[in-house]
């Protein structure tokens, strides 16, 4: 119970800071808007899809996923902000709990990327994306579950590597195996067998397998519910690892 | 069965009966080292090495000492952000060791760092902070307009915190720290970097809050701000007290009067051989009315009985030895001498 009220208390107190700055949501748009409208025609052509609505079916779950993992992973950035200004410390000595502290600002996280991806979506819509509106909710249940997995390693990086510099090294080397090891630019079918056998390792690939065919219309897909499953399993376990080392002593 | 029970119920009068009696922060033997990488190598550094001390009800206490002396970690495990490695601290009447979860509810904490993010405004930190001691929203609201009157903040609590000067900041750190009335409240270094007009302003908040029954305790390297502002204090240096008292009192242990003796040539604004400090400095500690002779770069600081009889003899002994005194002037003693007096080096130098 107040595990729950003080979660919501940190989720509405960043939500609000983040909503205060419009622009900043904004900038964080572009990028995917320009991979939707640029990357979608190579991949129609290159992976031989007869129509745009086809190829935004692939494409878009895969941009899901790389925004789920690049927001999520760059997020220790903002938590190391916080801490260098002060504010984590603030917050600690009151007796709100520990655990909330992170799952308030891992929740505000997953909203903001369930919004970039309606926004995609949306203007993928306008492109020709066809998706059974309840197919995409379930979507989305999808991906808070891989943003809650990828902003708390984030958070865990920079709890481990509290400086910014290597911590930028590390999250770049960090996103880009784990978001090319998913798939997120062109699947994993075509790749070769040994990319797939080391994807399968990656639950991030198992996320963005288990939205595409959401989006597809194979809901009840096998992998969907592994997907699923996956997620959901080392979502809890890392967001337990990272409290744990959240809660352990700052200095 | 009846009578040990008795025995706990007695325990806990006599517990609560020391905590009544007006004793807010009893601390220790409490310790705390840090392991640092120099290299390959791992040493411990001993921050805090067994402190002991207790500050009353509505006293303002303060930690005095040179930067890395230990104060902020001494603060910083009172106000349980840090895990003690040894010692015992009761803050208000909580087990510091056993319940840090009963301490935060009793205590306000103002690290030396702001701790606001600067896109947020004063008011809204100030609601979420009410709210994180669980108080209901509408209830915090009006506990944030109760502290933005009484720290006068109305002007400036609606925008950006980035847009505040260096007091403004200050004062809704302080603000943010009491908001939920603590028994007990924790300032690191209040002043540090404020002009003399914040500087005074934030002193008249910290009285306010005394008078209205807190009870302080800060952390300071200013000594104007130690002998001023705190009902008595305690001296820190390399992890470990070496006087407490009221700063009168520890002024009056350095009995007599001070005079310094500065070796610089008043005309020529020339610095002295280290060889003619060496020797002023050994002649006058041999003088039988010189109590004791400390040197600080080109002056020496004799503690005398009596000033008015000593500088004569003073100028007496150095022309003696053919040594010309730039400038000879006397004074109270301050709390630079105790501090002086206690570890064999000031403040200021460190």
């Amino acid at each position: 119970m107040k595990l729950a009220r003080d979660t919501w208390l940190i989720f509405q107190y960043e939500v609000v800071l983040l909503v205060r700055n419009p622009v900043s949501i904004a900038i964080t748009l572009i990028q995917p808007i320009t991979y939707l409208l640029l990357f979608t025609p190579f991949l129609k052509s290159v992976m031989g899809v007869s129509s745009y609505s086809n190829a935004f079916q692939i494409y878009v779950p895969s941009l899901f996923a790389a925004m789920g993992v690049y927001s999520g992973l760059f997020a220790g950035f903002s938590l190391l902000g916080a801490m260098r200004q002060g504010v984590v410390t603030r917050h600690r000595v009151t007796p709100v709990s520990r655990v909330s502290l992170l799952l308030g600002r891992v929740l505000m996280y997953v909203l903001l990327v369930v919004f970039q991806c309606v926004v995609v979506t949306v203007a993928a819509f306008a492109f020709g994306l066809r998706v059974q509106p309840g197919n995409f909710l379930f979507a989305l249940v999808l991906l808070s579950l891989m943003v809650a997995l990828s902003v708390s390693i984030g958070f865990d990086l920079a709890l481990l590597v509290p400086n910014e510099n290597s911590l930028g090294t590390l999250v770049n080397s960090a996103s880009n195996g784990l978001a090319l090891l998913a798939g997120v630019l062109i699947p994993l079918s075509v790749a070769p067998l040994w990319i797939q056998h080391v994807a399968d390792w990656n639950p991030f690939a198992w996320g963005t397998n288990g939205m595409r065919s959401i989006f597809q219309g194979h809901i009840g897909a096998s992998v969907v519910w592994e997907a699923c499953l996956v997620m959901g399993l080392v979502a809890t376990v890392t967001l337990v690892l990272s409290s744990r080392l959240f809660s352990r002593e700052i200095a | 069965m009846s009578h040990s029970r008795k025995f706990q119920d007695c325990s806990h009068v006599i517990f609560d009966l020391s905590w009544a009696m007006g004793l807010m922060i009893e601390v220790s033997g409490l310790r705390k080292s840090f392991r640092s990488r120099r290299g390959r190598k791992a040493t411990a550094v001993d921050a805090v090495r067994g402190v002991d001390f207790s500050v009353e009800r509505a006293e303002i206490f303060g930690f005095l000492g040179p930067n890395g002396a230990g104060k902020s970690t001494t603060l910083r495990m009172l106000a349980t952000l840090l895990r003690p490695d040894g010692g015992d601290a009761m803050i208000a009447g909580a087990d510091l060791r056993r319940d840090p979860g009963q301490v935060r509810k009793r205590i306000g904490f103002v690290a030396q760092s702001s701790g606001t993010y600067g896109h947020s405004t004063g008011r809204r930190d100030l609601v979420l902070e009410a709210r994180m001691y669980g108080v209901p929203k509408s209830a915090a609201q009006a506990l944030a307009d109760g502290v933005i009157a009484a720290f006068q903040l109305g002007d400036f609590a609606d925008r950006q915190i980035n847009t505040y000067s260096g007091g403004q900041r200050r004062r809704l750190d302080v603000a943010l720290g009491v908001i939920h009335s603590p028994q007990v409240i924790f300032l690191d270094e209040p002043t540090a970097g404020l002009d003399p007009p914040s500087r005074a302003r934030m002193w008249q908040e910290v009285r306010r809050l005394r008078d209205e029954g807190m009870t302080i305790f800060l952390t300071t390297h200013y000594l104007d701000e130690a002998d001023t502002l705190c009902d008595r204090i305690s001296i820190i240096d390399s992890g470990l007290i070496v006087a407490e008292g009221t700063p009168s009192d520890l002024k009056r242990e350095i009995s007599g009067d001070v005079v310094v003796v500065d070796l610089a040539a008043a005309d020529t604004a020339g610095v002295p051989e280290p060889a003619t400090v060496l020797q002023a400095s050994k002649v006058l500690t041999e003088q039988p009315y010189v109590e004791s002779c400390e040197t600080i770069e080109h002056t020496l600081r004799l503690y005398v009985d009596s000033a008015a009889t000593a500088i004569p003899q003073i100028m007496r002994a150095l022309s003696g030895k053919g040594i010309e005194p730039g400038a000879i002037e006397t004074r109270r003693p301050s709390l630079d001498d105790v501090f002086l007096a206690k570890t064999g080096h000031t403040l200021e130098t460190g």
